[in-house]
C-alpha cells in the first residue's frame, strides 16, 4: 500500500475539489448551451398559420381527462389546486396539463 | 442438559453491546423517525449478526452482502429509484445553481485531510471523507469499492447525519449569515422547460460527467437512467415502480445486508467514534462551504442571492432544500426560497456523485502506484 503524507493528502483534496468545480462548471455550460439550442429549434419549428386559415383546435387536457394521478389528495382539493394554479398563470384550466398532485409531508 | 444452554454461555459483553446498539437503531427509526427505512432493517440485522453462532451471519446476510453490496449493485439500483424521484426542473430553469452544489462538497475534501491524520490507510480515510457526500448509496458504494475496514461505521454515520440534517444545518447557517442576508428575497422566474430538454438532460449529464470522471460512470449513469424513465413520458408505470417498489425493496435488502459489517469485532473500536466525529465535521463543513461560496458570489454579483441556499448544496435530498426554505420563511413569511433551494439541492446530488467518482479515481491511481 503506498504511503501518503498528510501534505500529499491535502494536495489530493485540493485537486479533487477543483475537479468537482470544473466538472460542474462544464455541466452548467453544456446545460445552458443545450437549453438555448432546444429553445431556438422550438421557435423555428413553431408553425405560422395565416389568420384566415387558422382553425381553432379543441383544447386537449389529458391531465384533467382522467390521467391525473392523485397521491394522498382528495379530488375536491385537487380541483381547487388546479383552479388556483390556472388563475395564477392566467391560463384557462383546460389548456393546462396536470400529471399528478402529491401531498408533501413536512 | 448443557446442550440447552451452552450457546448462552458463548455471549460476550461485546455481543450484548452490539445487540443493544441494534435496539437503539430500531428505537431511533421508530420513535425519532430517523431514516427509518434504513435504520430499522440495519438495527435488526445488527441483532441477527451478533448472536453467537448466528446462522444469519454465515448464511442469508453474507449471501445478500456478497450479492448486492460487495459488488455495489444495491446502491446502484437504489440510484435508479432516486433518479426517478428527482425533478431537475428547478435546476434546468437556472443551471447556474450547479455551482453551489459543487461548493457544498467542501466537507468531503476537508474531512479527507482531517482523516488522513488519524488513519494510516488511505483507503480508509478516502472512504470516511465520502460521508460528506451526504448521500448513503454513494458512501456505501465508495467505501466498498475501496475495500475499507469501516463500511459499517461509515454507513451508520452517513445515514444518521442525513437524518440529523434539520438539527445540524440551521445553527451553522445562522452562525455564518446575518439576519439581513437571511432576509434577501429571490424572486422565482417561472420558465417552461421543454420536454426535449428534460429528456436530453440525463443523457447529456451522463456523457459529460462520465467523460470527466470515468469512475463515476456507474453512479451517475444509474441515477440518470432513473431520471430518464421519469421524464421520457412513456414509462409512467416503470417510473412509479422505480420510485416506490424498487427503492423500497432495495432499501430493505441494503439495510439488512449492511449489518454484515456491524459485528462487534469490526464496530466496537475507538475508530468508530472517530468516524462518527469526522462525519459530523464533514456535514458542518459542507454546509459552511455552500453558504460561504454564496456570500462570495454576492461580493461580485449585482443581483444578491440569499446565502442560505448555498447550504442546500449538500446532497441530503430533499431535506436540505426544505430546511433552507423554512428558515427563509421564518425570517420573512413572504420569502419563498423553495424552488432555488431545491435546484441547489438536486445539483448537490449530481456533485456528490461526481465527488465520489473523483475519490475512486484518485484511490485507483494510488493503488496502481
Amino acid at each position: 500500500m503506498p504511503d501518503i503524507t498528510i501534505g500529499q493528502a491535502g494536495v489530493y483534496a485540493l485537486l479533487g475539489y477543483a475537479v468537482v468545480f470544473a466538472g460542474l462548471i462544464a455541466l452548467m455550460l453544456v446545460t445552458i448551451l443545450f437549453g438555448k439550442l432546444f429553445t431556438m429549434k422550438k421557435e423555428e419549428k413553431a408553425p405560422v398559420l395565416p389568420a384566415e386559415t387558422a382553425v381553432p383546435v379543441p383544447a386537449v387536457a389529458p391531465g384533467t381527462a382522467g390521467k391525473l394521478k392523485l397521491y394522498n389528495v382528495d379530488p375536491k382539493t385537487a380541483a381547487m389546486i388546479m383552479a388556483i394554479v390556472a388563475d395564477k398563470m392566467g391560463k384557462p384550466i383546460n389548456e393546462l396539463r396536470f400529471l399528478s398532485i402529491k401531498e408533501v409531508a413536512e | 442438559m448443557e446442550i440447552l444452554y451452552e450457546n448462552l454461555l458463548d455471549f460476550q459483553w461485546q455481543d450484548i453491546v452490539m445487540i443493544l446498539l441494534g435496539c437503539l437503531l430500531i428505537y431511533l427509526a421508530i420513535k425519532k423517525e430517523m431514516e427509518p427505512s434504513l435504520l430499522l432493517p440495519m438495527g435488526l440485522g445488527t441483532i441477527l449478526v451478533n448472536i453467537p453462532g448466528s446462522t444469519a451471519l454465515t448464511g442469508p446476510i453474507a449471501e445478500l452482502y456478497s450479492a448486492g453490496i460487495a459488488n455495489e449493485l444495491f446502491p446502484l439500483l437504489l440510484f435508479i429509484g432516486i433518479g426517478a424521484m428527482i425533478d431537475f426542473g428547478p435546476l434546468l430553469t437556472n443551471p447556474k445553481l450547479m455551482l453551489f452544489g459543487a461548493a457544498a462538497q467542501f466537507g468531503i475534501f476537508f474531512t479527507l485531510c482531517m482523516a488522513s491524520i488519524f488513519f494510516p490507510d488511505f483507503r480508509d480515510y478516502f472512504s470516511i471523507a465520502i460521508i460528506g457526500a451526504a448521500d448513503g448509496p454513494t458512501s456505501i458504494a465508495v467505501a466498498n469499492a475501496l475495500g475499507s475496514n469501516y463500511v459499517g461505521a461509515i454507513t451508520v454515520a452517513a445515514y444518521s447525519y442525513m437524518a440529523l440534517v434539520p438539527v445540524i444545518q440551521p445553527p451553522v447557517i445562522k452562525a455564518l449569515t446575518t439576519k439581513k442576508e437571511r432576509m434577501i428575497r429571490m424572486p422565482y422566474e417561472q420558465k417552461s422547460v421543454s420536454k426535449t430538454t428534460r429528456i436530453m438532460f440525463p443523457i447529456i449529464i451522463t456523457v459529460v460527467a462520465s467523460a470527466i470522471v470515468p469512475d463515476a460512470t456507474a453512479l451517475i449513469g444509474f441515477l440518470m437512467f432513473g431520471n430518464l424513465i421519469r421524464e421520457c413520458g412513456v414509462l409512467d408505470s416503470l417510473s412509479e415502480t422505480a420510485q416506490n417498489v424498487l427503492a423500497n425493496l432495495i432499501t430493505i435488502f441494503l439495510g439488512i445486508s449492511v449489518a454484515f459489517n456491524m459485528t462487534a469485532d469490526k464496530f466496537l473500536q475507538v475508530d468508530t467514534l472517530l468516524i462518527m466525529g469526522l462525519g459530523l465535521i464533514a456535514f458542518i463543513v459542507d454546509t459552511a462551504g455552500g453558504v460561504l461560496f454564496a456570500k462570495l458570489v454576492n461580493v461580485f454579483s449585482k443581483t444578491k442571492i440569499n446565502p442560505m441556499i448555498g447550504a442546500a448544496g449538500i446532497s441530503a435530498f430533499p431535506m436540505s432544500g426544505r430546511i433552507v426554505h423554512k428558515m427563509g420563511l421564518a425570517e420573512d413569511p413572504q420569502n419563498h426560497l423553495l424552488m432555488h433551494s431545491i435546484g441547489v439541492n438536486v445539483s448537490g446530488q449530481i456533485a456528490s456523485v461526481i465527488a465520489g467518482g473523483i475519490i475512486l479515481n484518485i484511490a485507483a491511481k494510488l493503488m496502481r502506484g
